[in-house]
């Protein structure tokens, strides 16, 4: 039986053990789980393994780490043993974090409010008025209920003695409660038997407690509550978390550019127009929420929400402030302030910690220093702890000196010791390993108290690190409380969908959700446009080899009056035209290299990512790593026209992802009008360019203009002859059969704009289609191969100056868009100013 | 004893923008609050473009705040705060010898540092909260080290405060070019130089970085005009100095860009930790581009008092 398994798992001596006991039996609450593993076949386990990493990354369960060079996603790192906790045991867990979080609440009440334990002198004022995370602006106001804490967060560590200690508080704006959820429901499809006939208590019903409890409080009279979850963004390490939550809970998934406040409103910027929202669940920290009254230089608040929040107009969650009492440096006035506000004894213990800025506490502190963990008073420091034992005599007595000249700064902490629970090894079959492991538990507020989420984010320190940190990247564990009264389904989002629930379009599609993807429309288009037009100078470059081409001289002139090349592109010598081609292609500080442009397409992506497909994404992702992989290497122009091959390529795809595979909605119009005005911007641009150019008039010229509308195998098709003006223009300005044709974009755009003509007034439209008649009503004649050279040399110029319109007429119509429906994503407009 | 005087403070300030302002949004401590020997009689607050919404409120340090929005696009902005302000002139110091100094009679530095101490015991909030860094006010052993001069061991408070101000006059100079509203307070201490708000936020991190509590005042200063030639119209500017909390004495301004003690031509306008609390006018615009400010402060003095009657009037139009 359990016997074989547990025989390599080793006791520990100075931890307590979360499955077995001191004398190496398996505890009563692990039993039945662990004769289940003890049984299965080694091929059952790899199955499971299999099971767990595709569901990671069916989902998408990852995690940004800030100083990840690559700035990417990394996969979550999930083990699928969970941490099992008994009903009983449990119970003092849930009402010890449930006082807590009472305490907490009320401690950020008088800290905002009347101030009795500063008075009284229960808390030292360094703690609070030396604090950065006290927001003055925020005294004095008193949220909806009486509500500061919605969601709080305890870190629980158990000593070797079996008791839980709390580590740390999170108040401001708990991360964890995510992946919880998405551990639950990854680890619960590994063990589907285990998970059943446990009866494990399901974490379905404090997610919608949390969520009923924020249209409880939110100030919204007879109306329904909008509640948005706010996000600092896609470079946030939690960000997978927080769209995560956001559709689990049904709530849109905003940034602050998509809020503004209008009085003392805050309003959603919506496609249809300002939907009111009356709550904010947010993840946003304290002081970058209104650069007006909190952080002047943050660029990610919204300014006026303090006002807002004063005036009673919105609920935030937490209440903007809340994160002062995550200092350290409070905890050892905790029990002192639950008997003065709550009149209650504190019921879990938090781990011993000494602010120095209490003489008797440095003395201390000095006195043991090898012994205790140093951190910094305030969590805005980001000091890095510093483990006294770590330090030899010179690095004490500094330390000691640093002590002494801040003393306020800083907080001893006694060490933590983790319980550690079995961890799987799997690679070679299965082997238990022990590790270490701290609880993070949540809890919710609702007007018949704080609930507590039954389980939680158990976190896995590394094999040596006494530290279990998310930001570093940690392994997760699910946990399981048992004792669930009925048999917990497995599904945990809202309860069922009715009919009156179904959500066909996406009314609160935010408009900055519209503007990236109208902008990643034309960052793909114009990614497309500039490496096909640089793909055919450099494939002729190549061709030509020392010679000199008179295509290769128009080609490479067309691309400087394009900003592509520097000026003389067709006259340069090869070597120097070839340095020129790929610093077009490669060079970001080029402002209009094809890598920039490449960048830019990503980050309009990011932004709207949940709205593609992995694998385009991925395509999306390759050309990234070919461009960081670039760097500084030598490149020679074979490799940098495979390049611009699998851009195009990759543009096609998305183009296609487009057409084929995107809902209809407003968003997948915006990006498809996008693309079309940028490429009736190129064409139109390269047209005229084309047209008024002496050297464009050279054998081979008309083939490469061909080449660059993505034209010349239609061409070939139907006329099987060297190109000719007449019908290379007929093809690529007039035929509106073909995608690549200036009448096709507009025919098409006219298409597009149709349902938004309404709103957007009709001169965008009427603009487009005067140009559409202008141009179907030319006679090409005069360009015909046998026309005298003046008559053809008048109808270049005329063509020429009215493709210059439509140039202007798409200029035009982009700023209108802009300025009717989009939020100003890029705007670097806003200024915060003090006279 | 000198009898009430009566200033007329008129503090304009004019924006343009290069570019179309969509959505402003702003926040003014314009309003002179009331003090122990100051009463506002009279404040009018003119805004145009006409702001969408406004409001009057009390900040939580107890400053008259004013906040308007303007929710449609304009090129300009013209706020104009006036006031009448009648104050009853402060008793004045110096360190001459035998001229009956009041602040020799402070308790000495070191006694005030350690009342002000954290002991487990009732504390005043109000005090306390002006005796730590703050966003502008940095604190550290430089800053101690440069008040030590004047903090000599066993001095009174307010001598010691009167000595660190001098200092402060005498050793920097004023130069409106070394300086923004964004100069960090220790590149002030090292460049000996800058404007009086620099020097309030100096003369602040050294009382705080000696464990004393000490808070920013905003306001104005009657200028006076060269013999003979007239007062000009908007020649005067917004004016910052410290406030130092002895026990006994209550609060005692310090003013170290002119070196003295405010007796009767400082008119306060509010007080917070730092220039950050109490900014004259902060605002977040949309748009904007390129901005072209203009600040004209007049401060005239009433010659009778013939508002007394009159009550305090706050008008907000």
């Amino acid at each position: 039986m359990p016997r074989t398994l547990l025989s390599n798992y080793p006791a520990s001596n100075n931890r307590f053990d979360e499955m077995i006991d001191a004398a190496g039996t398996v505890r009563p609450d692990w039993r039945a789980f662990v004769e289940r593993l003890a049984t299965a076949t080694p091929e059952e386990m790899r199955r499971r393994a299999d099971i767990l990493r595709r569901r990671i990354q069916e989902n998408g369960v990852a995690y940004n780490v800030y100083s990840d060079p690559q700035g990417a996603d990394r996969p979550w790192e999930l083990d699928p043993l969970p941490l099992i906790l008994g009903a009983d045991e449990w119970r003092g867990i849930a009402a010890a974090v449930s006082q807590r979080a009472r305490l907490l609440n009320a401690l950020l009440a008088d800290i905002y409010g009347e101030q009795r334990l500063l008075r009284e002198g229960r808390l030292p004022p360094a703690l609070i008025y030396g604090h950065s995370g006290f927001l003055w602006p925020c005294h004095g106001i008193v949220p909806p209920g009486g509500v500061h804490l919605h969601l709080y967060a305890a870190d629980l560590a158990r000593s070797p003695d079996g008791t839980w200690w709390v580590v740390a508080d999170r108040t401001q704006a708990p991360s964890g409660a995510g992946y919880a959820l998405a551990n639950r429901q990854i680890v619960s499809r590994v063990f589907p038997e285990a998970f059943r006939d446990l009866k494990v208590q399901s974490l379905g019903t404090f997610f919608r407690a949390l969520q009923d409890s924020l249209a409880h409080w939110a100030p919204c009279g007879d109306e329904t509550p909008l509640i948005v979850l706010l996000t600092p963004g896609p470079a946030n390490e939690t960000y997978f978390e927080h769209a995560w939550l956001a559709r689990h809970l049904g709530l849109p998934l905003v940034e602050g550019q998509d809020l503004t406040v209008r009085g003392e409103t805050v309003y959603l910027r919506t496609l249809s127009g300002l939907r009111r929202v009356h709550a904010i669940l947010r993840r946003q920290d304290d002081d970058y929420c209104d650069p007006l009254e909190l952080r002047g230089d943050s660029a990610l608040g919204l300014p006026g929400l303090v006002q807002a929040v004063r005036a009673g107009r919105v609920l935030v969650a937490n209440a903007i402030g809340s994160g002062l009492i995550e200092s350290g440096a409070l905890s050892g006035f905790l029990p002192g302030a639950c008997r003065a506000l709550l009149g209650e004894t504190l019921q879990m213990p938090a781990v011993a910690s000494w602010w120095c800025g209490e003489p008797a506490a440095l003395e201390f502190t000095c006195s043991y220093l090898e012994r205790l963990v140093i951190k910094g008073a305030f969590p805005a420091q980001r000091i890095e702890p510093v483990f006294g034992a770590d330090l030899d005599a010179a690095g004490r007595a500094a330390m000691i000196e640093r002590l002494r000249a801040q003393p306020q700064q800083w907080t001893a902490q006694e060490l933590v010791e983790f319980s550690q629970a079995p961890a799987w090894a799997g690679a070679a079959g299965l082997r238990l390993q022990p590790r270490g492991v701290g609880l993070r538990v949540y809890a919710a507020a609702t007007p018949n108290g704080y609930v507590v989420m039954p389980g939680g984010l158990t976190r896995v320190a590394g094999s040596n690190t006494r530290v279990v940190s998310m930001q570093r990247g940690g392994l997760s564990k699910d946990c399981w409380v048992l004792g669930g009264s009925t048999n917990a389904a497995l599904s945990l989002a809202k309860g069922d969908i009715g009919v009156g629930d179904l959500v066909r379009s996406g009314r609160n599609l935010s408009s900055r959700a519209v503007e990236n993807l109208y902008w990643f429309g034309r960052y793909a288009e114009r990614c497309d446009d500039s490496a096909r037009l640089l793909r055919t100078v450099l494939s002729r470059l190549i061709e030509a080899g020392a010679d000199t081409q008179p295509a290769l001289v128009s080609a490479a002139d067309l691309c400087h009056q394009l900003g592509l090349l520097p000026a003389g592109g067709g006259t340069l010598k090869a070597a120097e035209l070839q340095n020129a081609l790929l610093a077009a292609i490669y060079e970001e500080q080029q402002s209009r290299a094809l890598a920039g442009d490449i960048r830019r397409l990503l980050r309009s992506g990011a932004q709207v990512r949940e709205r593609f497909s992995g694998d385009h994404w991925h395509a999306l992702n390759r050309l990234q790593a070919d461009l960081s992989g670039s760097g500084g290497a030598h490149i020679d122009a074979s490799e940098a026209l495979a390049f611009l091959d699998r851009v195009l390529l990759a543009s096609s795809a998305l183009a296609g992802f487009a057409m084929d595979s995107m809902t209809r909605d407003d968003g997948r119009r915006f990006l498809i009008i996008g693309r079309r005005i940028e490429r009736l911007m190129f064409l139109a641009n390269a047209l005229a360019c084309f047209l008024r150019l002496e050297s464009a008039r050279s054998e081979g010229s008309i083939e490469w203009l061909l080449e660059v509308g993505d034209s010349i195998i239609t061409y070939r098709a139907r006329y099987m002859n060297i190109p000719e003006l007449l019908p290379a223009l007929d093809l690529i300005v007039l035929d509106d059969s073909n995608p690549h044709a200036v009448c096709f974009q507009l025919k098409s755009l006219i298409r597009y704009l149709q349902p938004l003509a309404g709103e957007l007034g009709e001169p965008g439209v009427d603009a487009l289609r005067r140009d559409l008649d202008g141009l179907l009503a030319l006679d090409l004649a005069p360009f015909a191969a046998d026309s005298p050279p003046g008559l053809v040399g008048a109808a270049r110029l005329a063509l020429a100056a009215r493709l210059d319109t439509v140039a202007s007429s798409a200029y035009w119509l982009s700023e209108q868009l802009a300025m009717r429906y989009f939020t100003h994503v890029g705007d670097v407009g806003r200024q915060t100013l003090a006279a | 004893m000198l009898s009430t005087l009566l200033y007329h403070v008129v503090h304009e300030t004019r924006y343009a923008y290069s570019v179309p302002v969509s959505l402003s949004r702003q926040l003014l401590h314009l309003t002179p609050r009331d003090t122990l020997w100051q009463n506002c009689r009279s404040h009018r607050l003119f805004v145009e473009p006409l702001p969408t919404c406004q409001r009057e409120r009390i900040d939580a340090l107890g400053n008259l705040v004013n906040e308007f929005a303007i929710e449609a696009p304009h090129q300009f902005l013209h706020v104009r705060a006036e006031s009448v302000v009648a104050l009853i002139p402060r008793s004045g110091g110096s360190l001459q010898p035998g001229s009956g100094d009041w602040l020799a009679a402070s308790p000495s530095w070191e006694d005030v540092s350690r009342t002000l101490a954290y002991h487990g015991t009732p504390a005043q909030p109000e005090v306390s909260c002006f005796q730590f860094e703050s966003p502008a006010v940095e604190v550290g052993r430089d800053f101690a080290d440069f008040a030590s001069h004047s903090f000599l061991p066993g001095r009174p408070l307010l001598q010691s405060a009167y000595a660190l101000m001098q200092r402060i006059f005498d050793e920097f100079d004023f130069d409106p070019e070394a300086t923004t509203v964004s100069t960090p307070v220790r590149e002030v201490l090292q460049r000996r130089r800058g404007v009086c708000q620099d020097f309030a936020h100096l003369m602040l991190a050294c009382l705080r970085s000696l464990g004393l509590s000490a808070r920013y005042v905003s306001g104005y200063l009657l200028t006076q005009p060269p013999p003979g030639e007239p007062r000009l119209i908007g020649a005067d500017a917004s004016h910052a100095w410290v406030s130092v909390f002895c026990p006994k004495f209550g609060w005692v301004d310090f003013d170290p860009t002119n070196s003295m003690l405010p007796t009767h031509e400082h008119v306060t306008l509010a007080w917070g930790r730092d220039f950050t609390d109490v900014s004259p006018m902060r605002g977040v615009i949309l748009g904007g581009g390129e901005q072209q400010l203009d600040v004209a402060v007049t401060v005239t003095p009433l010659t009778t008092d013939s508002s007394g009657e009159e009550g305090t009037e706050h008008a907000f139009q």
